[in-house]
Formats: C-alpha cells, structure tokens, sequence
C-alpha cells in the first residue's frame, strides 16, 4: 500500500493518495479551480494534460513560480493557494491573452452557450481585453461532417490527442511554432482529403467552437416546411440515452417517448426508429457471419474471419484508409442508417405510393461520421441518397428547442410502423458490445436451432478498451471481441494482418464507448459518469421490451417475407449490402 | 491521392535514406535533414514517401517540418542569402543591412526572388561576432557589411 | 617525427570566414617551397578567442601572436620568423593603448585576466588528432575514474567543485548525476546539449571546434558515474565544421578504445551518437531537446518528471551543456578543492563569455567567476568602439537583461546576476553604447522570442506576441503610459506562469529596460523620440548646412540617391525618399547628420 499524502490548499488539510495532483485534490474538496485544456475521461484512460493553457495555476509556497494544478502531484506537507491575488491575477491575464486571439463572437458562434472558454469569461468576470493585437485568423473549412474554424482554436490539443492516440487516425497534428501555430490536416489540406474518419472525437472535445458539426437544421425547417416532401425520420439507439441531458434531464434518463412525440410536433411525417434497422442488421451480418462460420467449419480455407461489423462509418473509413489490404474482411452489411434508408425508399415509398424524389429521409444519429456515409455515392440512386442528411443528438435538440418545444411536459408516444418496431437487440445497437450481443442472440438460436434462455451476454458489456467472449454454439466455441475507439480498433487489426487473430467475429466502434459517445451527442465536457449512465439506460430499455432478439421483429419477419425473401437474397443484397474502397492517402 | 512528380531516381534514393535509418519514427529529423540535403527543400510528396516509409501519420511529418527553421517546404534561390540577426550582429546594424536586401531584391525574408536566383532568410548567430555584421551568400562570408555594401556585394553574383 | 617548430593557425568558424584556410594553404605551400616541411608543422586550431583581430597565426614554441593575417602575409611570415627569425613587426598587435607592440598573448589586456579551463586546448591542439589532445592530460581522467574510483566518488567529486550548469539555469551538476544515478533501469543516457541557440553566444561551438575530446571525455565520465552506457550529442545542425570535428573526435576515440566496449580494459562500455537540432532555440530546454531527438516537434513537458526520471524514450537522462562538460576532466585531475579556490562562494570556476557588440576585442573570453564587469568590458573588452559612451552590457542572451553603469563594479557570478536583473544564460555578453535604443534592444530580443517560442502554453505564446506589439506601438513613437503598465503586468504574469524555462524568463530583456532606462521607454511615448536615434519612425535625418562641406560622400553612398547637392555646396536629404537607413550618417566625416 502506497502512503497516503497530507497537504494544505487554502487552509484546508487535505489526505489523498499518492500520485493525486493538485487539481483533483482541490476538486474532491469542492475547490473548482477552473481549467481549459485539462481533461481526463478517467474510464477509458483517456487523458489530455499537455499542462499548456495554464488557467489551473495555482500557488506552491516555496515554488519560484506559480504552479499548474491538473500536473501537479501532492506533496507531503504542500501549502496551496489556488485563489491568492497573485494567483487571480495571473489568471485572469492568461484568459485575456487567450481571448485576445479569439474572435469573441460569441453571439452568433456554434458553441455559444456551451463553450468551456466563454463559462470560463464569465466565472473569471472578464469585462475587457486589454490586450488587442494580431490574431490568428483562418479560413473556414467545411467538410462533409466537420467544420473546422481554426479562429477560435485555443491550443488545447484535445483534438490532437483524441485523433492521435485514441484513435490513432492522425489526421489531426500541431503545425507550425510559436503564435502561428495551429491543428491541421498535413499541408493544410481539407479534411477531406486526409485520413480523417468523420468520427466526430475532436468536436466531442473541442472546448471551443474552433470544431462543430455541419448543421442541417435550417435545411430540414425548410424540408418541414415544404407541402410536396414527405419528410420521414428515423433516430439512431443512442439518441435516446443522451436527449434528456440538453433538457436537464439526469444523464441516464431514457426519453424515446418524449423524442418520438417531440418528433412529431416538429412536422416529420412518420417518426420511425434505426432499432428497426439495427434488427434487419443482424439478420444479414449475422447470416453472413453464421455463413462464414460453417464454410470454415468445413475446411474452406479461403473463407475471410474473422469477420468484422460494418454498423459503423468512422471504422468504415478508418479500415478504407488504413488496412486497404484487408477490405474482404468486414462484413458487407450496410449500416443500419443506410439500411434504414435504402428499405425506405425502395420499399415503405413505393408501398406508399410516394414518388422517391418527393421522400426526405432524415436521420437523427449520434454521431458526426453519419453525415458523411449519406453523401457516400454507392449510397445514392441517380443522385438522390438513401438517406438525405443526418442530424445530430445536439442538432435535433437546438431544434426542439428553437420550436417551443417543452420537451420535460411531453407525453411519451410510440414509433410509427412498420419502420419504427424494433427489439430489445436493436436499442443495445448504441453501446460498445451491443452489436455482437445483439448478433449472438440470433446467431445463437439461428445456428443452433435452440431458444436461447439467457438473453444477456454481460461479459461483451462495459467501457473496457477491447473485451473477449467465448460462447458455445452447439459445440462449437465462437471468440468474438469487441473493441471500442479506433486506437483499440487498431491493435485488433494489427493482430489480423499478422495472422494472430484469435476471434471468429468482431466487433467495432469508432466511439469511445460506442455510439453513446458518439461525436454529436451531448457534450460530455471530460465527465466520463455520462457515458456509462448512458449505456445503463440502453440495456434497461432493452431489457423492458417484449421481444428482445432481432429475428423475432415482427415487422422484420413480414418485411422478409412482403419483400427480401431471406436474408442474403439477391435483393438484400442489391439493398443492403455495400462494398468498400481503397482510400489509402500516400 | 497526391501526384508523384519527384523522378524515380530520387525517390528511391530517399527510400534508401530512410531504410539506412532503420525506418524508425525516432529518426525523423535525422532523415528529413537527408532529405532536404537531396532535394534543396521538403515538398509535400517527399514528406508523404517518408510518413509512409516509417509509418506514421502525414500530418506529424508535416508538424516536425513547420516545427524547425532549418526544414523549408520552398525551393530555395540560386543563391541563398542569410543575414546574421544575432544580437551582435543586430547592435552592429544588421538589421539595416536586412532592409537594404529587401529593398533591393523586393523580397521579404523567407522568399526567393521570382527568377530564383536569390533567397533571403535571416539567422541568428554565425559565430563570426567579430565581423559583424555578417551576410553569408551560398558558403561564402561577407564581414563588416555596411547598408551601402549590399549592391556592390550582389553584383558579383551576376 | 618532430617538428622543431609550429604553426598554429585559428581554425575556428570566424576565423575561417575570414580566409583561414587559404592562410594555412598558403603557409604550406611555402614551407614546402622552401623544403621545411619537415621541420615546421601547420595545425588549423580551434579559436583562440580574439575574433576581433582574426584570422589570427601563432608560432610555437617562441609564442609569437601574429593577428589579420591574410594570405598573402604567408611568405613573409615563413622566410622572416621561421628562416630568419626575425618577428614579421607589422603583423603584430599594437596594444590601442601603450600604442606599443606586444609579441605574446600572455602579455595582451586581452588575456592577462583571462583563466581558461573549459578552453584549455582551444587554439592549442589539433582538435582533429587525438594524440595532441592526450599529449595535454586529454582521457586521464576517464582513466582515473575507470581505475581509481567508484561512481559515487566521482560524482562526490564534481559535487564538491561546486560545478554548476553552464547552460543558463546554473543547477549543480554533481547534484543532477546524483538523481540520474539514483534511479534504477535498464539503459540510461548522458546527453550533451549542444544545441546553442542563443544569439550572439559561441562558446559551445568553439569548445566543440577547438576540443572535442574533452566533451566526448567528460560523458564518458558521466556515463560511468550514473550508469549509463549511451551518450548522444544534440547538436545545432548549422554548425557543419563543429559536427564534423565532434564525428572524427568520436571515431578517434573509439580506435584508441577510449569509447566502445571494454573502455581502457574495463567493464564500462560507452558509445556515443549524435543528434542534429533543426533550428528550435526551444530546444536548448531539456525536456524540448528530449523530444526533438526523439523525432518530435521540440515542445518542453512540465517538471517533474525530470529527465532524471523520465527522459529520453522514457529512461533516466542526464542533460550537461558542452562548457559544463568540458570542465569535468579537469576537476578530477585537478581536484575539487583546486576548481572551488575558483570564483566566488555560490559559483566556483570559470565562465566562458562571448564579448560582442560595440566593444573594441570582440571574441570568446574565459574569467573566473566573481570578475567584474567593468574587468571584462574594459580590461579584457578594450573598453567601447570608437569612443563612444557605454551604455548597457546584456548578459545571458533572450533570457538575461540589461545591466547599465552601475552594474559594472558587480562580481559576474550565477546569483549576483539574478540578483540585478538578469542571467547568466549561456554567456552571450552583448556590449551597448549610446547609440543604442534600449526599447528597440527589448524589442530586438522580443522579437527572436515570438519567433522562437514553441507555442504550447498561452503565455509564452500569445503573452510575448502582445508583449512584442507594445513595444513595437512604443518605437513607432504610438505607446501610450498605460502601455508601460501592461508590460510590466504582462511581464511578470508571463515569468509566473509560462510553461517552460524559455517563457519564464521572457520577459527579462523588458523588465530589466523597464526598470534600469525607464525614462528612454517614456522619451519614445512622451516626447516622440528616440534619444539614441534609433527608432526609424521616430527619426528624420537632416544634413547641417553649416558643417556640410559638399564632399558628395554622403550622396554617393545612399542607396536610394535621397541626397542631393552640388560639390563643395551644402547638400540636403530629400525626406520623401529617405529609407533612414544612416548610411549617410555613418559615412559623413564632418559630423554634418544628425537624425533626430
């Protein structure tokens, strides 16, 4: 057992273990010494202390100079100041600095109300900058997920450590030195044209509003608003976990009912669910899974595993981008969006009688990358894409609250059908593990013939980096893994290219977390508690509803039987599955 | 995605540049110093042969190079021009010196004149502080450079 | 083969802009001419510090210091000193003073209050062959530590010298070997930071050009007193001839077994590679320098940990800058004891200097810690050019700041320094005269500063950018008096809470000339001028028709033809064309410009 350390911070004595720094200790005992760059998403070992806005200083007496808290380790016998005159002063005079190469627009800035740096002008009662001068002032650029307004960039290097090590996309680096410096894409190039996946990490950190998601807002309120659009919406599993936090609402707190309802008061003429698409998912990954399995099983040695899942659009382009010799691996399986998409629009429109140029599909996803897989070309016919454009979880709560909504008053009402039914297996689709859960559940019982009585696969749950399951199907042990964040995502593919790959099947999310951490959720603000209240609220959904295995969706088995045929049809084929590009950018 | 315009010949001499450095991201610097050795300069293509050489992201070779004074991503003139701006050199009126070049090259420190026959960079301290102020053109040392000077100086490398 | 005599010729980087290679060409080509060849040996030498009055030629053994010596001066020398013996008188230098011509070194202002211990064998050795470094004590004490002693008693040794960093920061060095040592791991490194960056200061290049053995020893040294088997040089990749000598340095050694495995028949191995810098001044910070030879950009990382702990790829690192490393094998040859009798009670030893600026013996110095100022600048230095008025003296580069008159009675140590206002940095000296604006000096520093700063932490990066705006608005004659107080309140926010040593010690060069010539910063603000007549915007020249003679020399020397006038009529400055460069200033022999 490592010795306890005592100190002083502001005439209180403090006992923390060793290793703690300064900041923590002084938060534990409800001193919020503020900070910029500082963040810790404890859970998942992620943590960015580059020790470089310096808004933490504080005062170690006996120290030359003032100290930063958030890398600063307790002393035995440390005596803190953390809000001397001295240590005010300072402060308040890097904030200055720190706004005097800011464009200070915050009226009209994305961010306005939900910025770190403005709460931070407004704690420090920042009344003037006295420090006019030069600033950094950037072009713009927008690319199809992400707008990045480097303007308003603080420096922090949030963005660089999630795209780095995290995800290890590296699309994101410092350039240049000095006052000039900045995050860019090598060469200044756009986004676009680098190894950038759309997974939305750097805006789901970005304190500022230097990174902010493509807003689609306007463009649906003129769609809502248009009497020939039939403007359908489907909303992605983890939008319903995360919602409520914009209201007030607990982290946790899940409001499918209030959405469905909010929804329809916005104008949408159907409000469907993804979850209805996440069970069409299953059917087919699981059938290509199960397909896979048993020609390897009977010796075929060129069958691809283990297989991958496809759900998700960061992993897409990350595997596009960086293990373009692997692209025989994931499954073939669309997302459940664009699956989602591709049987409204050639399925409910026609069973309908809605002309396809007259159909908006909107979805609503938690996630930034979403955006991007629209406007992927394999996903459009003649132009028009499956999907039309995708919203965030922030995006459909501006929204709501720009219509008037009293979202806490609503009452809870249900999806539209036949798109909106969905089981238990479709909601857990949202968090890290959920897919392969979902996908055993059917698997299990489609391979083995056999009811399944356990339900719940727990050791695939949880925020672990990579997590490992066994499970017997009739004899035969299935491994799959679950990895979560690019970064883990990496070392399994590593593993693959090597040959070494224990796993028949994996699963990945781009997301720390899963899509509950998705770019265009809530912003967590470094609170690593939001993302596992979220995850609980996904897996009590689930275990509340009736039918909780995707083969069991009513509405699936009638969509099989109306339209596909069976899963893997010629025609699911054609609809929804995909095939994958060489990205490779040197 | 960018166009290879370097000849073959080049490019596998970088290659070799950075095999003989084990490929190790360790040795960036060490190889981006070859490299600019080779080519005068760093343009993009030869950063992107290097990152994916050694495995590492563009974006980070591109921060190392706008990271050093010393890496330059544009060719550099014919005749490269370096102002001692050291402080010895600074008190002892280089910076006088500095202007007269820009003046009459009409260009700014960090450009090369549009028949690339001269680039202009400032750099601190030659260590020949008892020549001050010094401008060295290519490997050759003018000492005591007075604003008057400048002209004269340029016309041998007509 | 012995020579009976030798000709030492200054092989050092100022020396060579100035032709010395053609100097030692020519020489042998004479000496080849005249059959001597044998007899007489030419060695190109590291500096010999007097780059003031280079390229400078001695002969040994009658120690004859011949200084500007040109290339054709070569056969003179040859057939008058070495056939005939007879002194070349011309050659010599002529003490300013005495007006009299001194033959000798020992006998120079120059270099009689001059103790050289860091450049022992600077401008005595070939730093090329290793055998005339051992012939003077070069590796014996590496082989004294090797032998004789225990690396705790080495370390006890150079912690009893009370040797401190040369670098700038002054830690005590036998105390950071300690650290290094006391961590336990598999591989351990010594690094010898060479990367000098700040402007105006040469002495690590020289110790490199003129005695690289004595750095390569000193790691060695290091090496076996913390336990560590690998040693790395970062050096500053626009120093070619340095890195060239440092690279034959370290395969010399290495044939001699004096590097390698088995170092002189022990069990201690040490090898040594070298790293180039890029041109980062940040970098001269441990944790940058760390970072950049692991092929990073140069960003400095908050303290602890101290490389001690965690340094280069994670391994306990100890960092020594070359000057404090080249002391090492001295002190263990000659004792603790003997090298704390040096300097003063907080700083023993030397300190190496590089004099500059309108000083009249511009060069590379060594004095004992606890010389006054006032020694160096006018003993040693040979007092301000052209008669002009002193002014300031800045001490220890972008860091430091600076010292006025009545500094100049003050003991040069680490403390006393810091006390007054600046540093001892690495030992850029920068000599100041009347004719020096003290806001364009902080304007100067603060501009290699925004250039230099890394960018990571907001006060170093945008703190000095504001920093340097106000003085800027301040020399174009725009400040305002609250200007003055946010750049004392900037100031002192910026040293409180920049991340690393570079930011913290900033703001320095405009502190000191806040506070030692406050009332120049206020003539700029004020009066709208610029009493040294320095500041451009602040200035117009004018030609004093009463003192003008019309010799035309003004005219003829104006870059942009602004002077108009016939001969021997007084002659007037069209202001619209005027670049104010002060050319005509500079040039008129009348005293008939002013600018003002």
């Amino acid at each position: 057992m490592e010795q306890n350390i005592t100190l002083q911070i502001d005439n209180h004595t403090v006992e923390v273990a060793k290793g703690t720094t300064i900041l923590e200790a002084a938060r534990g005992i409800g001193i919020q010494i503020p900070s910029l760059c500082y963040m810790n998403l404890k859970d998942m070992c992620i943590t960015n202390l580059p020790a470089s806005c310096r808004i933490c200083v504080v005062e170690v007496e006996g120290r030359r100079n003032l100290a930063p808290a958030c890398a600063t380790r307790c002393e035995n016998g440390m005596k803190v100041k953390t809000s001397s005159l001295r240590v005010l002063n300072a402060r308040k005079t890097v904030l200055e600095l720190i706004l005097s190469d800011h464009p200070n627009d915050c009226l009209i800035c994305p961010k306005s109300g939900n910025c770190e740096l403005q709460n931070l002008a407004v704690k420090l009662k920042i009344r003037e900058i006295p420090f006019a001068g030069e600033r950094n002032q950037l072009p713009i650029e927008t690319s199809p997920s992400i707008v990045r307004d480097m303007s308003k960039c603080i420096y922090c290097r949030r963005c660089e450590m999630m795209c780095n090590e995290v995800q290890t996309v590296g699309a994101l680096g410092a350039v240049n030195r000095g006052f000039i410096s900045t995050i860019a894409p090598a060469f200044n190039e756009p986004l676009a044209a680098s190894e950038c996946t759309f997974c939305g990490q750097c805006v789901a950190v970005c304190p500022v509003g230097a990174l902010t998601e493509v807003d689609h807002t306007n463009r649906l309120i003129a769609d809502l608003n248009n009497p020939k659009k039939t403007v359908i919406v489907q909303t992605a599993p983890a939008v319903r976990a995360a919602l409520g936090e914009e209201f007030g609402l607990a982290p946790g707190t899940s409001v499918t009912g209030k959405m469905v309802s909010a929804l329809r008061q916005l104008g949408f003429d159907k409000v469907f669910d993804t979850d209805f698409a996440a069970d069409l998912t299953i059917m087919e990954e699981g059938t290509e899974l199960l397909e896979r399995l048993t020609r390897y099983l009977n010796g075929d040695k060129d069958v691809c595993l283990p297989i991958l899942t496809s759900c998700c659009p960061a992993w897409v382009n990350f595997f596009e981008h960086q293990f373009p010799d692997m692209l025989d691996i994931p499954s073939t399986a669309r997302s459940p969006q664009q699956m989602f998409g591709s049987i409204a629009k050639n399925y409910w429109a026609e069973k309908m009688n809605i002309p396809r140029e007259n159909l908006v599909v909107v979805s609503i996803m938690p996630c930034l990358a979403k955006k991007y897989e629209c406007a992927r070309e394999e996903f459009s016919t003649q132009g028009d894409p499956d999907v039309n454009y995708s919203l965030s979880t922030r995006e459909l709560a501006s929204l709501i609250k720009r219509a008037n909504i009293d979202f806490n008053s609503l009452e809870e009402e249900d999806f539209d059908r036949p798109l909106g039914e969905s089981t238990g297996a479709g909601v857990i689709f949202g968090a890290s593990g959920g897919v392969m859960e979902a996908a055993l559940r059917t698997a299990y019982e489609l391979y083995t013939g056999k009811t399944l009585e356990k339900v719940d696969f727990k050791e695939v749950r949880g925020l672990e980096n990579i997590k490992k399951a066994t499970i017997d199907l009739n004899g035969v042990q299935l491994h799959v893994g679950i990895a979560h964040g690019l970064g883990n995502a990496r070392k399994l593919l590593n593993e693959i290219r090597e040959g070494k790959s224990e796993f028949h099947a994996i699963e990945i999310m781009a997301c720390p977390g899963g899509c509950i951490g998705g770019g265009g959720q809530p912003l967590h603000h470094g609170n690593s508690a939001l993302l596992k209240a979220r995850s609980r609220a996904l897996y009590e959904e689930d275990a509340n509803k009736p039918l909780r295995k995707s083969h069991e969706n009513p509405d699936i088995i009638k969509l099989y039987e109306e339209f596909l045929g069976k899963p893997m049809s010629e025609k699911a084929h054609h609809l929804l599955h995909t095939h994958y590009f060489n990205k490779a950018i040197n | 995605m960018s166009e290879i315009k370097l000849p073959q010949h080049k490019i596998d001499q970088l290659l070799e540049i950075c095999d003989a450095h084990g490929n190790k991201p360790g040795e960036l610097i060490n190889i981006l110093h070859k490299a600019q050795h080779l080519f005068g300069y760093l343009p993009a293509e030869v950063q992107r042969i290097v990152a994916q050489r050694l495995q590492i992201p563009v974006s980070k070779v591109y921060g190392v190079v706008t990271f050093y004074s010393f890496f330059s991503m544009t060719p550099q003139g014919e005749h490269p021009i370096s102002v001692c701006m050291g402080t010895a050199c600074y008190v002892r009126g280089a910076e006088k010196v500095l202007d007269e070049f820009k003046r009459v090259l009409n260009i700014n420190v960090g450009e090369t004149t549009p028949d690339g026959k001269y680039s202009l960079s400032s750099l601190r301290c030659v260590g020949a502080c008892g020549l001050a102020p010094v401008v060295l053109i290519g490997e050759k040392v003018f000492g005591r450079v007075v604003p008057g000077d400048v002209e004269k100086i340029l016309k041998e490398f007509e | 083969m012995s020579y009976k005599m030798h000709i030492l010729v200054c092989g050092g980087t100022g020396c060579r802009a100035s032709a010395s290679k053609s100097i030692i060409c020519r020489l042998e080509e004479c000496l080849k001419d005249r059959a001597l060849e044998d007899e007489v040996q030419v060695i190109a030498t590291g500096c010999f510090g007097f780059c003031e009055k280079g390229p400078i030629v001695k002969i040994m053994p009658d120690n004859t210091f011949y200084v500007q010596v040109k290339p054709e001066d070569a056969d003179e020398i040859i057939d008058e000193h070495i056939i005939k013996g007879r002194k070349v008188e011309r050659l010599l230098y002529k003490d300013p003073e005495k007006k009299a011509t001194v033959t000798d070194s020992k006998h120079m202002e120059f270099y009689k209050k001059q103790l050289r211990i860091a450049l022992r064998n600077c401008g005595f050795i070939d730093p090329e062959n290793i055998e005339e470094c051992i012939g003077r004590d070069g590796y014996t004490a590496l082989a004294k530590c090797l032998t004789e002693m225990t690396p705790e008693e080495v370390i006890d040794e150079i912690k009893r010298s009370g040797l401190r960093g040369r670098g700038g920061g002054g830690f005590p060095t036998g105390l950071k070997w300690e650290f290094a040592r006391k961590y336990q791991s598999d591989q351990k490194y010594v690094v010898c930071n060479a990367d000098e960056g700040d402007p105006g200061a040469f002495m690590d290049r020289s110790i490199m050009e003129g005695d690289p053995h004595s750095v390569i020893e000193a790691m060695a040294i290091c090496g076996y007193s913390i336990g560590a088997s690998k040693g790395l040089v970062y050096i500053r990749a626009e120093y070619p001839l340095a890195i060239e000598r440092l690279r034959i340095a370290i395969e010399q050694a290495e044939q001699y077994g004096l590097l390698g495995d088995h170092i002189l028949g022990s069990d201690f191995n040490f090898h040594i590679e070298i790293r180039y810098g890029a041109g980062a001044f940040v970098c001269g910070e441990e944790t940058a320098l760390i970072h950049s030879m692991e092929g990073h950009r140069g960003e400095p990382t908050t303290k602890p940990p101290f490389p001690a702990e965690s340094g280069y790829l994670q391994k306990p690192t100890n960092v020594n800058n070359v000057e404090t490393l080249a002391n090492v094998p001295v002190i263990l040859n000659k004792g603790a004891e003997w090298f704390a009798s040096i300097g003063t009670e907080r700083s023993k030893g030397t300190k190496v200097f590089a004099l500059a600026g309108k000083i009249n013996n511009v060069g590379l110095i060594e004095v004992p810690m606890g010389t006054t100022l006032r020694e160096v600048i006018y003993e040693i230095g040979g007092g301000i050019k052209n008669g002009k008025k002193f002014k300031a003296v800045q001490t220890g580069g972008p860091s430091g700041g600076c010292l006025t008159e009545k500094h100049l009675d003050t003991p040069i140590d680490f403390d006393n320094l810091l006390a007054a206002g600046s540093m001892m940095g690495s030992g850029g000296m920068i000599v100041m005269d009347e004719d020096d604006c003290m806001v364009a000096v902080a304007k100067f520093y603060l501009e290699f500063i925004v250039e230099e700063s890394c960018g990571k932490c907001s006060p170093c990066r945008i703190g000095n950018k504001r920093l340097l705006e106000i003085l800027t608005r301040i020399t174009e004659g725009k400040g305002t008096m609250e200007d003055l107080e946010h750049l004392r309140n900037l100031s002192h926010v910026i040293k409180d809470t920049a991340l690393c040593g570079l930011g913290q010690t900033s703001p320095n060069p405009v502190l000191s000339t806040l506070e030692n010539f406050y009332d120049e910063y206020v003539a700029h603000i004020r009066d709208h001028k610029c009493p040294a007549g320095k500041c451009k915007a602040l200035l117009s020249y004018r030609i004093d028709p009463q003192l003008c003679v019309g010799c035309t020399l003004c005219a003829r020397n104006c870059p942009v033809d602004a002077i108009i006038g016939e001969r021997k009529e007084a002659h007037f400055i069209d202001t619209t064309k005027c670049i104010k460069c002060g050319t005509c200033k500079d040039k008129c022999k009348f005293n008939a410009i002013s600018a003002g």
